[in-house]
């Protein structure tokens, strides 16, 4: 049986998912028994021979113009054309826009199951064993799979990618279908985000704000810091509420989950629903006034101030050992 | 127009998660349990359009045991015109629900079906999706923007750094972000009103599971931090925790 990876592909680029995934069906393989093969839907090829390094050994491109921009019901078809082709034990998506969309269509064609934004998986008895956070993080949950393939989608940033030395992935034309019919939604155009800035959920750091910021306007002192550490700007529910942020710089229960190299909370109390969202985060800090917020139980460095004095200085402390190691 | 609204019931945000004596769900002991706030989104869409049109339907159905009539009482509370509920006395799975809800939508024809993004349960954004292919619909997922021209919709979704907008024909399935509008509270008529309005209580067909729970378990507790110190004269020492300790900068 082999491990099929669904490889994402946006602008002729593969995305940064696609090697995570392609790093986990390689350690599933060794377990589980390979080879790993990878199915692409795209116009054009976006380089999937160099896929090899990351783990495929082959890779099948569905390719047609209307792929340029994603289209779900030619994906989905894509893809359960590349599942009936491979019959692989095991189907990884990575568990972003496309591929949460795409998945449960994928899964629910074949009638099979899905375990959607797997941040482990593992094998028992030769069976996959997938575990996914619910209540945003509150909890984990471990699924199995009666029947095959077994599908699971998995967070970006939580697996790893591997690098193979040797030989590039054949390239193989994947025949399929394609219903102009069934494609009756239409992406007509990407419209960038202001300033076209990472997304939280890819964020190798993350500095978000919350009430204690007193006002959108203050936003510009987490902004600098962001900008100093490299970091996404994140925001609490409250200040999302409240219309100071986008909902998309939400983290927490009705927001995004992340989990960044390094969490940074500015005048975030730290209510159940936010802690959720970004407490598998590597490295915590918390910057409030409040010594008693609930942040403080979850931060592994706490700095209790005022964070229109602090976060300022710490800005300037950054940018300097940014120049001295720069 | 017919609009159905899937909606599900669900642990309110708040809940401190304790897992039942079967390692495999959540205790339900004590919890409060409220109208999944990624589906109000949905049903305020939907209603809105209802008025702006001046006519049409709205029809919300959930799946579940005999609790969820209130929450489909708050949805109809809100300003629904009828309820289909699901009767499930067992949980199951993403698929198992979506083919219910699809057998009990499919004969009713609707020209939009709503659903929340994802549940804030079991966060498994799954049905609306899994719907849209069963129903042999166009559908969008996290919709975060909505403009309807006749018998077409603009939407927008959010991707990784930035939105893609998409062209649907109706009949089409959405699912809703937030962000996309700001939904109505019920008012004293519309508490008054829902009570009179119809729940039509149907079965759910026997379904063959995909899924297998194995177990919820809480996640391991982060290990205590520590306070680096009071104000700007802690930052040496907050850098140097993070450069030397945890090596993140």
């Amino acid at each position: 049986m082999s491990i099929l990876a669904f490889i994402e592909q946006r602008n002729g680029q593969v995305r940064p998912v696609s090697r995570e995934v392609l790093g986990e069906a390689t350690r599933l393989a060794e377990k589980l028994g390979g080879p790993v093969v990878g199915v692409c839907v795209a116009a054009s090829d976006p380089g999937l021979a160099g896929l090899g390094e990351a783990g495929a050994t082959r890779v099948l491109l569905a390719k047609h113009e209307a792929f340029a921009q994603y289209d779900a019901a030619g994906y989905a078809r894509a893809v359960v054309a590349a599942v009936e082709a491979v019959k692989p034990a095991v189907l990884l998506f990575g568990a972003t826009a496309i591929g949460k969309d795409l998945a449960p269509r994928v899964a629910a064609r074949l009638g099979v199951g899905l375990a959607n934004d797997c941040t482990a998986l593992s094998a028992e008895g030769g069976k996959l064993i997938a575990t996914r956070p619910v209540f945003a993080g509150k909890a984990n949950l471990k699924l199995a799979f009666p029947r095959i393939p077994a599908i699971a989608s998995l967070r970006p940033r939580a697996f790893a990618a591997v690098t193979r030395n040797g030989s590039a992935a054949a390239v193989e034309p994947l025949a399929f279908a394609y219903d102009a019919q069934a494609s009756r939604a239409r992406v007509t155009r990407l419209a960038a985000s202001a300033g076209g800035k990472a997304d939280l959920t890819e964020s190798e750091v993350i500095v978000s704000g919350g009430r204690g910021l007193k006002g959108p306007e203050n936003f510009k002192v987490i902004e600098e810091l962001a900008e100093a550490l490299g970091a996404t700007v994140g925001a609490s529910r409250a200040v999302v509420d409240a219309g100071w942020r986008p909902h998309s710089d939400q983290v927490g229960q009705t927001g995004k989950t992340v989990s960044p190299k390094l969490y940074v909370a500015v005048g975030i109390s730290g209510a159940i629903q936010h802690l959720a969202g970004m407490s598998s985060s590597r490295c915590i800090v918390a910057i409030n006034k409040d010594p008693e917020a609930p942040i403080f139980k979850v931060a592994d460095y706490g700095l209790v101030g005022d964070l229109f004095e602090v976060v300022p200085a710490l800005t300037k402390a950054v940018k300097e050992l940014n120049e001295k190691s720069g | 127009m017919l609009q159905v609204v899937c909606v599900k019931q669900v642990a309110d945000t708040e809940t401190r998660v304790k897992v039942a004596a079967d390692g495999k769900s959540l205790d339900p002991a004590g919890v409060t349990w409220i109208l999944n706030p990624y589906d109000e989104f949905a049903l305020e869409q939907a209603l809105s359009i209802r008025e702006k049109q001046g006519s049409g339907e709205v029809v919300v159905i959930s799946l579940g045991g005999a609790g969820v009539q209130s929450t489909l009482r708050s949805a109809l509370a809100m300003g629904a015109d009828r309820a289909i509920h699901v009767r499930a006395d067992r949980p199951c799975d993403s698929l198992g629900v979506a083919r219910a809800l699809a057998a009990e939508i499919a004969p009713l024809k609707p020209d939009m079906v709503w659903l929340g993004r994802q549940a804030v349960d079991d966060d498994a954004a799954q049905v609306g999706p899994m719907l849209a292919e069963l129903l042999e619909l166009p559908g969008v997922t996290m919709v975060a923007h909505f403009e309807l021209d006749g018998s077409k919709a603009v939407v927008e979704r959010e991707i990784e750094g930035g939105r893609e907008v998409v062209e649907v024909t109706l009949p089409a399935l959405f699912t809703t972000d937030k962000g996309l509008n700001q939904p109505r509270y019920a008012s004293l008529k519309g508490i008054m009103a829902a009570k009179k309005k119809p729940i039509d209580e149907k079965p759910a067909a026997p379904a063959e599971p995909v899924l297998e729970v194995v177990s919820l378990e809480l996640p391991p507790p982060r290990g205590a931090g520590r306070i680096v110190g009071q104000g700007v004269a802690a930052i040496p020492d907050l850098i140097r925790a993070l450069r030397e300790e945890a090596k993140v900068i």
